[in-house]
């Protein structure tokens, strides 16, 4: 909610440290002082029109701002050699059991968390615990994570040279695919209680993946979700994508994934 | 609903050119969206209306130029148009596209 106004999508985001409570704003959108100047029909006063109307060519990407500032974080991960890993999913599939599990069994590398959420520390309260730094971004209304938000974030963070940066997104398998961060690569992550034909649903969540982590995998006998359909229905929409079977909860599987960030 | 974000982003772009150029009030805006674009055209339009309020785009129009998805097989070199990007070839029945267009998320021209 945009504080200015109460217009409701402001774009603003809070950035918070759970170790201390402290918070950052970023992001909020500007206003003209004529913000609620409208006239219903009958009091219109008289405007002046030159009818000269002038095309202007333009020809520039939507999202070309976020792409600029991701590959500026890029750049700067590349820089410090640090490995930056977006997880993507929608709520609920295990993404932060997975960060605690991985940083109760990763040791190769110091590693960093940012957690997003549109609401909340309750996230980054769970990685503190776990005694890493972690920082929460609250997207406020937003549904994703951008680039701007993660540049942000980062500076705060201050990871250290040779780290692991694991980037928790909102939970949505809609927005985040189009919103570069930065990231190595960008991780989905789908729990066997969803439906094995997500891929066709969220093309464009599986399509921009790298890796696609099938967790929750000892509730198999228990669901109707096919391990070799969900592949299939992947691979239709991505025929590059990997896949890591595994249960971040009794860690069944996990060696993959661990030695598949070692090797990234 | 990222279509709101976009939005934003296609303001801040139009608002710097509008005031690069000296104009005060921006009438139309033209913007190309691919279908494999991610971009939902209705919530886009839903959005607008509430978005350009207090901008420099207050009451202007969105033109929205949707651009087909057209793929490339890269099994038999086929170009083709399908509804969606896991439609088999039509020419050799395997599933493996190549964009060729579709993806284009892009402000083309302003009127003023």
């Amino acid at each position: 909610m945009c504080e200015n106004c109460g217009c409701g999508e402001g774009g603003g985001y809070t950035i918070i440290n759970p170790a201390d409570q402290s918070h950052q704003h970023g992001g909020s959108h500007s206003h003209d002082p004529d913000h609620n100047h409208e006239h219903s029909n009958g009091q219109s006063h008289v405007h002046e029109h030159d009818h000269e109307h002038k095309r202007i060519s333009i020809e520039t990407d939507v999202l070309q701002q976020n792409n600029l500032l991701a590959q500026r974080n890029r750049g700067y991960f590349e820089a410090k050699n640090i490995t930056c890993l977006n997880l993507v999913s929608s709520p609920g599939s295990g993404k932060t059991t997975l960060l605690e599990r991985t940083i109760r069994q990763y040791s190769s590398k110091k590693i960093y968390v940012i957690e997003g959420d549109q609401q909340t520390s309750l996230d980054a309260a769970r990685i503190q615990a776990t005694g890493i730094p972690v920082l929460q971004v609250n997207t406020g209304t937003g549904c994703h994570l951008d680039a701007g938000m993660i540049n942000h974030a980062v500076k705060t963070l201050n990871p250290a040279n040779d780290s692991l940066l694991l980037i928790e997104n909102v939970g949505n398998l809609v927005c985040p695919a189009l919103f570069d961060l930065g990231e190595k690569q960008r991780v989905v992550i789908i729990s066997v209680t969803e439906g094995d034909d997500k891929p066709l649903k969220y093309p464009n969540m599986f399509g921009s993946s790298q890796l696609c982590v099938i967790n929750k995998t000892d509730l198999l006998p228990y669901v109707d979700f096919s391990v070799d359909d969900f592949k299939l229905n992947a691979l239709k929409v991505n025929r590059n994508l990997r896949f890591i079977e595994l249960s971040a909860k009794s860690g069944e599987g996990f060696e993959s994934w661990l030695s598949w960030i070692n090797e990234c | 609903m990222h279509e709101f974000s976009i939005v934003q982003n296609i303001i801040d772009i139009v608002t710097a050119t509008a005031e690069a150029n000296g104009v005060s009030k921006v009438q139309a805006v033209e913007v190309e969206v691919g279908k494999a674009s991610g971009v939902i055209r209705e919530a886009m339009e839903f959005a607008w209306e509430a978005a350009v309020k207090g901008t420099l785009l207050n009451r202007s129009e969105l033109r929205i130029k949707e651009k087909p998805l057209v793929v490339q097989c890269s099994i038999c070199g086929n170009q083709y148009e399908p509804c969606d990007l896991y439609e088999s070839c039509p020419g050799c029945g395997e599933i493996n596209p190549v964009i060729i267009s579709g993806n284009e998320l892009k402000v083309l021209a302003i009127e003023t």
